[in-house]
């Protein structure tokens, strides 16, 4: 060791076991892990009260009359919403059952993220994988009728197949074209939007007697079954759970993962190893595509009315970039994550109507929560953490637009 | 494809080098496209029928002109232009020319899709024309908002946001204040996330892709949440005024030409103004010269004492400007009020103009024109009544935007550095 | 005037790069800076030019302390460095990169390009550096292009020129020609500094030698009072053998057979020009040219790595000009690459990860697509102890490992199966005396167990140190074949272009 000239590499410190590592994802330490991710959030809420206390539009004028009754006022006012918060997402079982049944579909758009950044391409469209396969699984849920043990994998077969294709089109267009996916993927979900729209409208889907865009509802055979007497939390959660199984098995355990992981981090490498770069961005979108098509059936099997609405994909997609970021795009960082934005969308949903407080503040505090994952300087230099001597190896894809 | 050479005693096989393969591919394209114009519009189209185009709009000096022509013959020719094309470019005798010769096969496509479309009635063509100089001014200021950002090797994802949140400061600054300080808000709001952006790649070198992509759901979240919380109780807020159109004397009043170039809004004719401007500041001046360098080869411009970090914020606040115009000109002068999710994309498709475009003004501003005819396509088609379901008719800019960077990227070169943080001692 | 580098120290998070450095030229001489790779001499230079801050010390002029946070600081003071790696914008023209930064300009920032144009062409045949002005930087030969990073120091009226690694993209033709550009910038007053690892040149050109090892300066001689071989130990801290051990070779039956090869670089110039060559069993053929003129790209194309336009490539008599790089990797070919951080390894993944980069998919490292990490760790334990790589533990990122052991894992994964086919590129690039020293030994192992060795290299004493056999290769074709006893000129003649043989067949 004492012969290696100074300056063609450091040793660092290490500080980790091996097993951990093949857990968490390369060069993690706890303290990148955890506690970053942990202030972050906390960073994130408190910026939330302040955005709840400035635009409390009612108060506002207080402020310059009576700032003592105006600050009673706000931070009652943001008493109630985080209490809302917490109520409405750990507060009882019915809370704790919303919120694994919010974090359901997050869990599958996170891991359809994650495994993309894992191979160095960036899906941003999820939405549009979810909105395709959820309306294969649907059409399977409403056309065919058998019992339910064949029926509901039979409908998630069909949205694996559906997200998987859509998903594929993007790495495909980038294995041929070198296409960047961050705008083929954009481009798609508009695409998959208005075509969702379409069939909703076409007499495949739509329901009988309705002008609207609204599709016939799927056969109470596919209906996810739920779990425990009248709480909405269904077997999807459980999907989603083996999902993780399969995601983490998939990147650490099997030579596929290991071809999406070189090549993500090092194309030239993967190429010169032998791998073929092509396949590998087809696939990867492919299985990106179909984790996020079995989220969309989720949303249509897994939730009332059973049916195919407009846009039923909402802004999960968004959400779950922010999941894999914070997850550190390993998938049981991906649960964790999911965990957590499950419990702020149910603790959201009761902040607005409890407290009055739209929802989209969620999605603010969730691009906050972004990046201060994405830059641990951020929350260094806020709370004043010492750097560790070892830069960790990053499970993010580098910019560029390639081709 | 192989050509056979021979090399002493041996038969030596050529393989078919890149630039033969892509004419190939073109050549194809280009015949396949002939038979489906012969095919569709031509024989699809009953024969005696004219498609009319208008050529001037009501209200001026050459009002009545008009092109009749029959739908039939047009395909025809349309369709026996593109084989001959196809069959030029498949000779590979002069390849430079395929790349021209796939644009003019496109135009020629567009022309026999209109007329198919207009088939038995009349269409206000331009009128058309006219739309997509005004569709594509949004698309062009975004493409020169990533220009100004990626020429100094800042990939900005953020003109999504950026676009977004100048239009929602716009409208209510506008409201409030007038359309003047409207528009100024909305810059300063455009140059604000643009120091955000800079802020986050520069200084804390996160993922420049990541670092647009929060931008852009932070101004999702929060112009939308602000639009529930605080215009839905006051609407007056959402009312600003607009910039009106006014038309430039004697160039105006020129057949075709005029309406579509000379009779617009303060944006429009900004928007032009700045693509040349920007053409010869980053061309021919000190400027342009110091801001290349920084995105080719940042190290060499650091050791020619050229502060690298300075001109990358300096460069995308800028760019951030630009946005910020882009986004005025949504709320101050198409329409005039704020809706969520108003863009819908246009910051990505101004992504794509700008590689389309080959990260250079002018070229940008032609790809800008390109996606505006897209724009305009979809709304005339649905005024047409044509037997495409609108939806699909909404998915064209988005499929065109697909084909143009499927087709474009890898063949264009960006900066050097593009994407990749500077990192010094 | 003289420049006085004193007590300088730099320290970067666990690295002590310059530990109390005391550096002096004066105008008029030349001095040359020895030492290995990592040694500390670029970082001492970065310093000098402004691009690093020290974390102590000063940099004086005639014993006043120049004030130097900036590049802009050191070019002010008189300082210019031609840098190894050049730092010129391959897209812009010669003149707009001499004239960056200091530019002529006209009113509001309008570039003069007619006084820039002006500007290169004096100082050009002041020096006689011969450019054309408007030439596209990435369109110009590598030696063409140092002359474009030597105007733009000389424009800026620099006192102190300092040189680092001027020689590797030079011919030996080309070195003599440079020689003498530097003794007329001598004459006219400059002070040189001249960072080399070339022992042979530093004798032949300083005035005065300054040797630093691991950050310190250890040694300042004169030429007169030393030789290679005592250079070499002074740089290393041991006694260092320059000569690898061989015995001559035993040539068998052919094994790769290049034919009438034509390859296209990327941006669809011809690289590789209608190329043939053989490489038997048992011997190890170098092929020598500065790096550019197609050696790239035909290791690229025999690997599977590029597409070839026309011609073949065959192993053993089996035609696999079409095969992808895994299919020839399975017919016993080991190819360490010419870029190991780009091609060779996958920085973020472990040691473990990149020992079974090439073996994953198959047994015993795999079953089926299920991976078995137990087997891969004992493979990677294992060829980290006998090829004696320095890291401490298989589960290390290889990013932190030097470059000398980098290079020693990328040799253990692929001199570990029976291979038939060696092909090296630029194998020691970058790396300390003692990882060199073991991968020729191991090279010359492999020779002699039977494989048929290709080596690609722009040092050219590593080619005559290794090969039984050397090829010259100049814009894509073979500009002569030679044996190992042939002369430095004879080779450096063709490396030129001129003085070709005919071709082998």
């Amino acid at each position: 060791m004492s012969d290696e000239a100074p300056g063609d590499g450091d040793w660092g410190d290490q500080g980790y076991s091996s097993w951990y590592a093949r857990v968490t994802g390369v060069g993690s330490s706890i303290g990148q892990a955890i506690v970053i991710p942990l202030l972050a959030v906390f960073t994130a809420l408190l910026i939330g009260a302040f955005i709840i206390a400035v635009t409390d539009v009612d108060t506002l004028p207080l402020w310059g009359s009576d700032p003592g009754e105006a600050f009673r006022l706000t931070f009652s006012g943001i008493f109630d919403a985080f209490k809302a918060l917490f109520v409405g997402s750990l507060g009882s079982p019915r809370a704790i059952s919303e919120t694994l049944f919010a974090a359901t579909p997050l869990i599958f758009a996170g891991l359809a993220v994650a495994i993309g950044f894992q191979a160095g391409l960036f899906n941003i469209g999820v939405n549009g994988q979810m909105l395709i396969g959820g309306m294969a699984g649907l059409w399977v849920g409403f056309s065919i009728d058998v019992p339910m043990i064949f029926h509901i994998p039979l409908a998630l077969i069909a949205a694996i197949i559906g997200g998987g294709l859509w998903g594929a089109i993007a790495g495909f267009l980038k294995a041929k074209t070198g296409a960047h996916e961050v705008i083929t993927t954009i481009m798609l979900n508009f695409i998959a939007l208005f075509l969702v729209d379409y069939l909703l409208q076409s007499s495949l889907f739509q329901q009988a007697g309705r002008n609207d865009p609204i599709s016939q509802p799927a056969n109470a055979s596919a209906q996810f079954p739920t779990l425990i007497g009248s709480y909405r939390l269904n077997i999807g959660f459980l999907i989603a759970l083996a999902a993780v199984g399969f995601a983490w098995w998939l990147m650490y355990r099997s030579t596929i993962g290991f071809e999406f992981r070189a090549v993500g981090f090092n194309p030239s490498g993967g190429r010169y190893a032998g791998m073929n770069v092509a396949w590998v961005y087809v696939t990867v979108m492919a299985v990106s595509g179909a984790l996020a098509g079995i989220g969309g059936a989720n949303q249509i099997l897994g939730l009332e009315p059973y049916r195919g609405i407009s846009n039923f994909a909402g802004t999960i997609g968004f959400d779950a970039i922010a999941l894999a970021l914070l997850g550190r795009s390993n998938p049981i960082g991906v649960l964790l994550a999911g965990l957590l934005f499950g419990a702020l969308r149910a603790g959201g949903r009761e902040m607005q109507g409890a407290a009055g407080i739209p929802i989209d503040l969620v999605l603010v505090l969730q691009a906050l929560i972004i990046v201060m994952i994405a830059a641990p300087e951020l929350v260094r230099a806020i709370y004043r953490i010492r750097t560790p001597e070892q830069e960790s190896g990053t499970t993010l894809p580098s910019g560029g637009w390639g081709g | 494809m192989t050509a056979e050479a021979t090399s002493g005693d041996a038969v030596v096989k050529t393989r078919a080098t890149p630039a033969e393969r892509r004419a190939t591919a073109v050549g194809v394209v280009l015949v396949l496209l002939g038979v489906f114009v012969f095919w569709v519009f031509g024989l699809g189209t009953e024969s005696g029928v004219n498609s009319t185009f208008n050529l001037s709009l009501p209200g001026e000096r050459f009002e009545g002109l008009a092109w009749a022509v029959n739908s039939r013959w047009l395909a025809f020719i349309v369709a026996a232009l593109l084989a001959f094309l196809g069959g030029l470019v498949l000779r590979k005798s002069h390849m430079k020319w395929t790349n021209l010769a796939l644009a003019i096969g496109l135009a020629l496509f567009a022309l026999a899709f209109l007329t198919w479309a207009a088939s038995g009635k009349s269409f206000n063509l331009v009128g058309m024309l006219r739309s997509t100089v005004i569709l594509s001014v949004p698309v062009t200021l975004g493409a020169l908002t990533g220009l100004m950002c990626e020429r100094v090797a800042v990939i900005n994802i953020a003109i999504e946001g950026q676009l977004l949140t100048a239009a929602f400061v716009g409208t209510i600054v506008g409201s409030a204040a007038g359309t003047w300080v409207g528009l100024i808000a909305a810059m300063l709001t455009g140059a604000l996330l643009g120091a955000v952006l800079a802020v986050l790649a520069i200084k804390f070198r996160i993922d420049q892709i990541i670092a647009g992509v929060v931008i852009n759901i932070f101004a999702l979240g929060l112009t939308s949440f602000l639009a529930r919380r605080v215009l839905s109780e006051a609407q007056d807020l959402n009312s600003p005024g607009r910039f009106t159109s006014f038309k430039i004397p004697i160039l105006g009043d020129v057949p075709i030409i005029g309406p579509m170039f000379f009779d617009h809004n303060l944006f429009v004719y900004v928007t032009f103004l700045l693509v040349i401007f920007l053409h010869f500041a980053l061309f021919f001046t000190r400027w342009g010269l110091r801001s290349r360098s920084v995105g080719e080869h940042p190290e060499a411009a650091d050791t020619v004492g050229i502060n690298v970090y300075r001109t990358r914020y300096r460069n995308v606040i800028l760019g951030g400007f630009i946005a910020g115009f882009g986004g005025a000109f949504l709320t101050l002068a198409q329409v005039s009020r704020f809706e969520e999710n108003l863009t819908a994309g246009i910051g990505f498709i101004g992504l794509a103009a700008m590689i389309f475009g080959r990260w250079m003004p002018l070229g940008v501003l032609g790809a800008g024109l390109v996606f505006g005819f897209a724009r305009a396509l979809q709304q005339k088609l649905g005024i047409l009544g044509t037997p495409i379901p609108s939806e699909f008719l909404s998915m064209t800019p988005y499929i065109v935007t697909i084909i143009v960077v499927a087709g474009v990227v890898g063949r264009a070169r960006p900066p050097a550095a593009d994407g990749k943080p500077y990192i010094k001692d | 005037m003289e420049l006085e580098m004193r007590g300088i120290t730099k320290q970067f998070p666990g690295v002590l790069a310059n530990d109390d450095v005391n550096l002096t030229v004066a105008q008029g001489e030349t001095i040359a800076l020895l030492g290995e790779n990592g040694a500390g001499k670029t970082t001492l230079m970065n310093i000098l030019t402004g691009l690093y801050t020290p974390t102590s010390g000063q940099v004086l002029i005639d014993d006043k302390p120049l004030v130097m946070d900036s590049p802009r600081d050191s070019i002010d003071a008189g300082i210019g460095m031609v840098h190894q790696h050049f730092m010129l914008v391959p897209v812009f023209t010669v003149a707009e990169n001499v004239v960056l930064g200091d530019e002529p300009t006209e009113a509001l920032g309008w570039l003069d390009k007619k006084k820039a144009r002006e500007e290169v062409l004096e100082i050009s045949r002041r020096y006689g550096l011969e450019v054309d002005p408007d030439a596209i930087v990435e369109d110009l030969p590598v030696g063409i292009q140092q002359r474009v990073e030597i105007i733009k120091v000389l424009v800026r009226h620099a006192d102190f020129v300092i040189f680092d690694e001027p020689t590797s993209v030079l011919t030996p033709t080309e070195v003599e020609g440079f020689f003498e550009i530097v003794n007329g910038l001598k004459a006219d007053g400059k002070g040189i500094v001249f960072i080399s690892h070339k022992l042979g040149e530093a004798l032949e050109i300083a005035d005065r030698i300054v040797i630093m090892r691991r950050g310190k300066t250890v040694a300042e001689v004169l030429p007169a009072d030393v030789d290679e071989p005592k250079l070499a130990e002074l740089m290393v801290g041991r006694p260092v053998d320059l000569v690898v051990d061989k015995d001559t070779a035993e040539p068998e039956d052919v094994v790769l057979s290049v034919e009438d090869l034509t390859v296209l670089d990327d941006r669809n110039r011809t690289a590789v020009n209608d190329l043939s060559f053989q490489v038997r069993a048992g011997e190890i053929v170098g092929i020598a040219g500065v790096q550019g003129n197609g050696q790239t790209e035909l290791v690229e194309s025999i690997t599977g790595l590029r597409p070839s336009l026309g011609g073949f490539v065959k192993l053993n008599g089996e035609d696999v000009t079409m095969k992808s790089p895994r299919a020839i990797h399975k017919l016993e070919v080991a190819h360490v690459p010419e870029d190991r951080q780009k091609s060779g390894l996958v920085l973020p993944f472990t040691v473990a990860e990149n020992i079974v980069l090439d073996s994953y998919y198959e047994a015993p490292i795999s079953r089926g697509i299920q991976m078995n990490w137990d087997a891969a760790n004992d493979q990677a334990t294992r060829l980290v102890e006998e090829y004696d790589v320095r890291t401490p533990g298989i589960d290390v990122l290889v990013s932190n490992l030097s470059g000398g052991n980098q290079q020693k894992v990328i040799v253990a994964r692929e001199f570990d199966r029976d291979v038939k086919l060696v092909i090296a590129s630029q194998p020691t690039r970058g790396i300390d005396v003692g990882s060199i020293e073991y991968i020729h030994s191991r090279i010359v192992e492999e020779r002699d167990e039977g494989a048929a060795v290709l080596i690609v290299s722009s040092e050219l004493d590593e080619i005559r140190a290794l090969s039984d056999r050397i090829i010259v290769m100049y814009e894509g074709k073979i500009a002569g074949e030679f044996d190992a006893t042939a002369s430095t000129t004879d080779i450096g003649m063709a490396m030129l272009g001129s003085g070709g043989e005919a071709e082998a067949s």
